[in-house]
């Protein structure tokens, strides 16, 4: 690991300004995928701001009956959180559904939607990746690439984001609010907050250098039946081939989202007015114009018959 | 003469360093993995550990597990893969299980940390630990501290109402269960295979702490 200096941020604006003003500086929430990545040398911060302290662990209701959710709420306790296991069930499903016990505890909301692809090539330094080392190629692209997404991928990167939180969290029309540096806050709705591959795949949000996340909000519920299932190699701890948020309301009607697939929660609402019409129908709109490899191409008639087994739960 | 003198004084000043050198290097394997050009940057950090108050000077790069693990010499939490993949380093931290190996010491400063040790000691065991060696919860042991930790945490959680992926009705009070404790337990890797042995004996205890 590369030597680093520390410090405790002391408000969210001077820990902005820290990681602007200080080159090679991150932020640390949780660590469990930064120091990771920092252990194989992957992610070299020269100087690591702690934003622990910043008083951004509680979960709020908003005037509209929505849900504040601090950047620095742990998994676990947004999993446990009375509202969210009542009113945004999907949200819940896919955090206990996420790593294990130990890691939830410490593993934040933001330092969730940022975690970083688990792409093998990704992870070996001694590997071609334009993602850790951009024009460097991908190793993936002509190499073992059953996880790797069948949608939204480019000839310079085919990686998924591995969070299950943020699969749940695009289904319910989350929002990202941010602090610059220069003191601005922005509300990103979290269909523009994560970016496709595309030429730049080391680009992985719409954030800026040194913008700090300081809140995720739900809007008001909407009720329904919420489901997040998960599919993967062994029952749990594992990261997902595919899985399916939805949430179905008693007339059929609702939203869908997929993980496991793309480079970001894919969701597709155009798919959605056929929701009532079963998972053929819906799933054959939000792939349109997939683009599988021999060893994943089993992810489409798997995220197909996943959303029927949901469409079928919902029905129960 | 007077020169054979001098060099006997920095030949000896040059061992009286190599050897504190040599210490300081094996305090901290961990940290001086993968060594960059930059000089590592030391701090303080004071931690209550198993009820006493610790005080350490430590390189930024020492993990929550080398903390313990190589300076205070508290080797009952193991490194298994350091990366958060087995649970080998399990500890229980302002009471709250967590991976040791993924975070950083001087992310703790006032922290309460427990671990195998502080859970209970030969003669007077933690009722986890004595269920463990009773229903032969392990065969090499190395998973075990990790094991014990979470295992005790996950009751805590169980009564705390933290939902879990196999809760039928998360909106309901969780309860124990063969499938609740496996599920929860899931980021605990037994190489041995005592999976069965570890579930009985959690049973036994939630059984007795109801
Ligand atoms: C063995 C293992 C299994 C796992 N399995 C799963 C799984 O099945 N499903 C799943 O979804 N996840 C899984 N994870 C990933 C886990 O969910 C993430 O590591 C965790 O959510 C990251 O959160 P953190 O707070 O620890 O982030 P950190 O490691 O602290 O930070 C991650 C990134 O976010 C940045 N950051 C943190 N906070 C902020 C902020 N407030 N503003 C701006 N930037 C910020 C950091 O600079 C860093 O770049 C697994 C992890 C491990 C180690
Ligand atoms: S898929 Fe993306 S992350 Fe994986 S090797 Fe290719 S460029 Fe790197
Ligand atoms: S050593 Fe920490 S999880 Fe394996
Ligand atoms: S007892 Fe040997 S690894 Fe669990």
């Amino acid at each position: 690991m590369r030597a680093f200096s520390y410090e405790r941020a002391r408000t969210p604006q001077d820990a902005s300004i820290a990681v602007a003003r200080t080159p090679e500086a991150k932020f640390i929430a949780g660590g469990t995928n930064l120091l990771d990545l920092m252990k194989l040398e992957i992610e070299r911060p020269r100087h690591l701001i702690d934003v622990n302290g910043l008083g951004f662990d509680k979960i709020e209701t908003t005037q509209d009956g929505g849900l504040r959710i601090g950047a620095l709420v742990r998994n676990t306790d947004l999993a446990a959180h009375e509202r969210v296991r009542r009113d945004y069930g999907v949200l819940s499903r896919a955090l206990v559904s996420g790593a294990s016990g130990q890691l939830r505890n410490k593993a934040t909301t933001a330092g969730n939607l940022l975690q970083r692809t688990r792409c093998p090539y990704f992870y070996d330094p001694a590997q071609p990746c334009n993602k850790r080392e951009p024009g460097s190629g991908c190793g993936a692209l002509q190499g073992i690439n059953r996880q790797h997404a069948v949608i939204g991928a480019s000839q310079a990167c085919i990686a998924t984001h591995p969070s299950d939180m943020a699969v749940a969290m695009r289904v319910l029309d989350a929002t990202v609010e941010t602090l610059a540096p220069d003191g601005k806050t922005r509300s990103i709705p979290i269909a523009d907050f994560h970016r496709l591959p595309g030429d730049t795949p080391h680009l992985e949000t719409n954030l800026a250098h040194g913008e700090l996340i300081t809140a995720v909000t739900l809007p008001r519920p909407i009720g329904g039946a919420q489901i997040y299932r998960k599919v993967r190699d062994r029952a749990s701890y594992a990261f997902a081939l595919v899985s399916v948020a939805a949430i179905v309301q008693p007339d059929g009607s609702g939203r869908v989202a997929f993980g496991g697939v793309a480079h970001k929660p894919w969701r597709v609402e155009a798919a959605e007015p056929a929701m009532s019409r079963g998972a053929k129908a819906v799933s054959e709109r939000a792939f349109t114009g997939a683009k599988a490899t021999e060893q994943n191409a089993f992810k489409l008639p798997l995220a197909e018959r996943t959303l029927a087994a949901v469409l079928a739960e919902a029905r129960a | 003469m007077s020169a054979a003198h001098e060099f006997e004084v920095s030949r000896r000043g040059v061992l009286v360093v190599g050897a504190s050198a040599a210490a300081a290097a094996a305090a901290a394997p961990a940290a001086a993995q993968g060594q960059g050009a930059e000089p590592p940057v030391i701090a303080k950090v004071s931690l209550e550990v198993n009820g006493k108050r610790r005080a350490l000077e430590l390189d930024t790069r020492t993990t929550l597990l080398d903390a313990l693990r190589e300076h205070l010499h508290l080797t009952g939490s193991k490194k298994g893969c350091d990366h958060g993949q087995c649970g080998a380093c399990t500890v229980i931290v302002d009471g709250r299980r967590i991976n040791a190996c993924l975070t950083l010491a001087v992310m703790h400063e006032g922290a309460k940390v427990t671990t195998i040790e502080g859970l209970g000691q030969p003669g007077a065991l933690h009722p986890m630990q004595a269920a463990f060696v009773k229903h032969d919860g392990f065969q090499c042991g190395y998973c075990t501290p990790g094991q014990i930790c979470s295992a005790v945490a996950v009751l805590n959680e169980i009564k705390a109402g933290v939902p879990s992926h196999v809760s039928g009705d998360i909106t309901a009070a969780p309860q124990v269960s063969v499938d609740e404790l496996r599920e929860r337990m899931s980021g605990n890797i037994c190489r041995c295979g005592a999976y069965s042995n570890i579930v009985e004996a959690i049973t036994e205890v939630a059984g007795r702490t109801a």
